[in-house]
């Protein structure tokens, strides 16, 4: 009797259960995730609804540190009106195309370089200390050789952009060849293997992990590069732009500025993400999750 | 293509390994020279299963890396197939106790890289690494990483891919030490029946003395640190030998190892008084 009834009650039994536990998995997820929204809502009321209420009631004073409304105000007039010089389209084209050429440049020249020291113990003693030396200067004052000696054309904001995009690639790139597994090395070379086999095979896949992750914040540089040398002297840009508010006290339009580089970088941020999913799809979930944060 | 007609002579002159008088020193990171190995001599006939069991520390995976040409000796002469070794050896594969795999290829991408580095074309490539796969029961995970893998299932693609070339000198360095008992057992059990297909001189380093008896026809017993040899076992229990597990239990087998672990005990624990001297 007990061996008939009671696997059927079992049975019933989890297959009620499995079910609820499913749907209360779902709920519990989904008020997570409507939670997580409203917190994050919250948060950005709370910043930027505080600014507005100081400065609205003289706590803090606008004429030096602007105001949300204002600041909103003059984005419209940016996007509708444009500046003095023209659309405000022209000038974002102009310090994006900066940042990314520099970008660019500064990412090949990083990556090719790295590789190489990393794979030549000697080269990388002799020069170790130099690029110690390089990387201790406060880079940004380039950028005053830069304009004092390129001028105020595209070409000394692609150099400073690059500049700063070299040194952080490069480490990664360098520090990628150093950690790559001397086992698959070996490996491929008792395979028989030539050395650009195994760069082909082993350094660069091997590397292309680090390189991948430097530029996230590489192309943040590559902007800063960008802006900074147009701020030292320019002609177009958003650098222009609020260097010019900042002449006539406007903070508003500065932040503003500030704003739409920001939105240009978060979308940046994102297509090297998508980038960085392709190129690395084998990699375990967990780690990628971590990089996501 | 060289390794299609190596292929057919596996057990041909040219798959013998010499070692006479090798003698490995280091210089240590303090500036200290350390003698590694010092006076080895064997011989592994082409085709014969040869182990090398000692303490930690001894110089096993040094003697191999001679063998490959991975690393010059300091003294003495390795000769495969009567020729010294100089650079690379041809015709050799390595498997590590580390799976020593690509994750960032597929387990089809890291089983063809052998033929793919001697330049077969890759269509040639992908057919001969399915036919591998098939082989070490990995039919159907072609597309998957390492990373999606069991650590035995990694085992299988790390021995298709040190088989893929038909090496006629196989070296492993402790290739199942990572493995739990009942997976180890399985892998030792599959290398046994694909040697005896493709029959290449093996020079197996292990700290498992039963995996050693299991798998050998000979096994060296080397002494604690600088490592020399200093017995040599043949191991006569008859081929093909079938499942390692079951083995374990005959006879012949229990004497052996006996006989092999009182040689190996010594030095084990001399090894052991060192370390914890030092410590």
């Amino acid at each position: 009797m007990n061996t008939t009834t009671l696997p059927q009650t079992e049975v019933q039994g989890t297959v009620e259960t499995e079910s609820s536990i499913r749907a209360r998995a779902r709920e519990a997820r989904r008020r997570r995730t409507t939670l997580l929204w409203v917190a994050r809502a919250a948060f950005a009321v709370f910043v930027i609804g505080g600014w507005q209420l100081f400065t609205d009631l003289g706590w803090v004073n606008a004429f030096f540190y602007g105001k949300p409304s204002l600041i909103w105000q003059s984005l419209v007039q940016l996007f509708t009106q444009g500046t003095e010089f023209g659309s405000i389209w022209a000038d974002i084209a102009v310090t994006l195309r900066e940042a990314v050429y520099g970008f660019i440049g500064g990412a090949i020249a990083g990556i090719t370089v790295g590789l190489l020291l990393g794979q030549n113990r000697f080269l990388s003693d002799v020069l170790s200390p130099y690029i110690k030396i390089v990387n201790a200067i406060p880079r940004i004052i380039l950028g005053s050789i830069f304009v004092v000696a390129f001028g105020l054309g595209t070409f000394p904001k692609v150099l400073l952009a690059a500049v700063l995009v070299f040194f952080i690639v490069f480490f990664n790139a360098f520090q990628g060849v150093r950690e790559v597994d001397p086992n698959l090395v070996s490996n491929v070379k008792v395979l028989g293997a030539s050395p650009l086999q195994v760069a082909r095979h082993v350094t660069i896949p091997s590397a292309l992990t680090w390189i991948i992750a430097s530029l996230h914040t590489a192309f943040g540089f590559a902007i800063i590069g960008a802006l900074v040398a147009e701020v030292l002297g320019s002609q177009r840009g958003i650098g222009l732009v609020i260097v010019q508010a900042q002449g006539r006290m406007d903070p508003n339009t500065v932040f503003a500025g500030m704003a739409i580089m920001a939105v240009i970088t978060l979308v940046a941020e994102y297509l090297i993400t998508l980038l960085e999913k392709r190129v690395l799809s084998w990699r375990p979930p967990s780690q990628a999750e971590a990089a996501g944060l | 293509m060289t390794q299609q007609h190596l292929a057919g002579g596996a057990t041909a002159e040219s798959a013998r390994i010499e070692i006479s008088h090798l003698t490995k020193r280091f210089v240590t990171p303090t500036g200290e020279p350390f003698t590694a190995i010092r006076d080895v001599s064997l011989t592994i006939e082409p085709g014969q299963f040869c182990a090398i069991v000692g303490p930690t520390g001894c110089g096993k995976s040094t003697t191999l890396a001679q063998v490959s040409g991975l690393a010059r000796p300091s003294g003495g002469t390795v000769k495969v197939g009567g020729r010294d070794v100089d650079g690379i050896t041809p015709g050799v594969s390595f498997m590590f106790q580390a799976d020593a795999l690509f994750p960032w290829k597929t387990v089809l991408g890291n089983v063809m890289i052998g033929p793919v580095l001697n330049g077969m074309p890759r269509k040639d490539a992908v057919a001969l690494a399915r036919d591998w796969l098939r082989r070490v029961g990995l039919a159907g995970f072609e597309n998957r990483h390492p990373h999606q893998l069991s650590g035995g299932m990694r085992k299988r693609v790390a021995m298709a891919a040190a088989l893929i070339n038909s090496p006629q000198i196989l070296l492993m360095d402790e290739p199942f030490g990572a493995l739990d008992v009942q997976t180890k057992a399985i892998m030792q059990t599959e290398l046994l029946g694909l040697w005896e297909q493709l029959r290449p001189s093996v020079l197996f380093i292990t700290h498992d003395l039963d995996e050693a008896v299991a798998l050998a026809d000979k096994v060296l017993v080397m002494t604690s640190s600088p490592g020399s040899i200093k017995e040599t076992f043949e191991i006569d229990l008859p081929r093909p030998r079938g499942s390692v597990q079951e083995l374990r239990h005959e006879p012949r087998f229990l004497e052996l190892q006996g006989r092999i672990w009182s040689s190996l005990k010594d030095e084990v624990e001399r090894a052991y008084a060192r370390t914890a001297g030092a410590a």
